[in-house]
């Protein structure tokens, strides 16, 4: 664990707060990317901020790999299995379970909300122990 | 007009923080869930510094009656934990450790332009959608006994 590492990661987590204080301060919105995806996809004209939300998600994205002097992030291997299998469970189990790592992390714990706070436990918990067995048992 | 404005402009932070903490790596991500492994614990300070921000903020957010530019706080009202929370984010966190994805770097990673993110939001879409065709059919089930036990 180098030094910039952690100083980017914590910074990062910093401007996702603040993203998030933003988007409820100014529109009243919780940032739980699950939930905006998932309201995006019934294409209401009047709610066409989750949209917009997701435009900036992409800008912010571009700014940083190709606009301003950093370092790009390492492109992954194709992995075709773990994209299908992974994306499905976790478009399931988000809609299920009304949120993700954005939603119930950042926002739920944020409200101090104990419904976040099982859930965020639970995905992190269960992420854990399968990353365990890919990485671990299945090697 | 403004509240759209707000959106992009907290999308931008959003999706810059992503990039900016290595969320949209998915290799980094995964080795941040191998704790028994080669653990990378620096992911650790994203959610931190997330929570840390809106632990604070929120309060005094929170304590205005509406929103600067809208009418109203769009929260969530549910405070009971019941079996699909738990099972849902159990199903969410298996997802995640295959993926090495969650859904907000699944989308900016799409600017990376390779095929990873691409399939992997493809899928949590569909995944989405038949999540909602089986709580539909299971409430038209659950409608159907009810009726039946009036009979």
């Amino acid at each position: 664990m180098t030094e910039v590492n952690w100083i980017a990661a914590l910074a990062g987590g910093i401007l996702i707060g603040l993203s998030a204080t933003i988007l409820l301060a100014f529109d009243g919105r919780i940032a739980g990317i699950s939930g905006i995806v998932n309201g995006a996809m019934k294409f209401k004209p009047k709610e066409n901020w989750r949209w917009l939300f997701i435009v900036g998600m992409l800008v912010g994205g571009f700014l940083y790999e190709y606009v301003l002097p950093f370092e790009p992030t390492p492109l992954s291997s194709l992995a075709p299995g773990a994209m299908i299998v992974g994306g499905l469970l976790v478009g399931f189990g988000t809609r299920m379970g009304n949120g993700c790592t954005s939603g119930h992390g950042v926002c739920g714990l944020g409200r101090l909300s104990f419904r976040s706070l099982t859930a965020v436990i639970t995905f992190m918990i269960t992420a854990i122990i399968t990353v365990f067995i890919t990485h671990q048992v299945l090697v | 007009m403004k509240q759209n404005l707000i959106a992009i402009l907290s999308g931008l932070l959003f999706g810059f923080g992503l990039s900016l903490s290595q969320m949209i790596d998915r290799d980094r991500v995964l080795e941040f869930l191998d704790v028994t492994g080669n653990w990378d614990s620096t992911l650790l300070f994203v959610l931190g510094g997330a929570v840390g921000v809106t632990v604070i903020t929120f309060r005094f957010v929170l304590r205005s009656p509406q929103p600067i530019f809208g009418n109203k706080f769009y929260l969530p009202t549910r405070k009971d934990i019941d079996l699909p929370l738990i099972l849902g984010a159990a199903i969410f966190g298996i997802g995640w450790g295959i993926a090495g994805y969650c859904p907000g770097p699944g989308i900016t990673a799409l600017v990376l332009g390779i095929g990873n993110p691409v399939l992997f939001m493809i899928a949590f879409i569909v995944g989405s959608f038949v999540y909602q065709s089986y709580a539909g059919l299971s409430l038209k089930n659950n409608s159907c006994n009810k009726q039946k036990v009036k009979q």
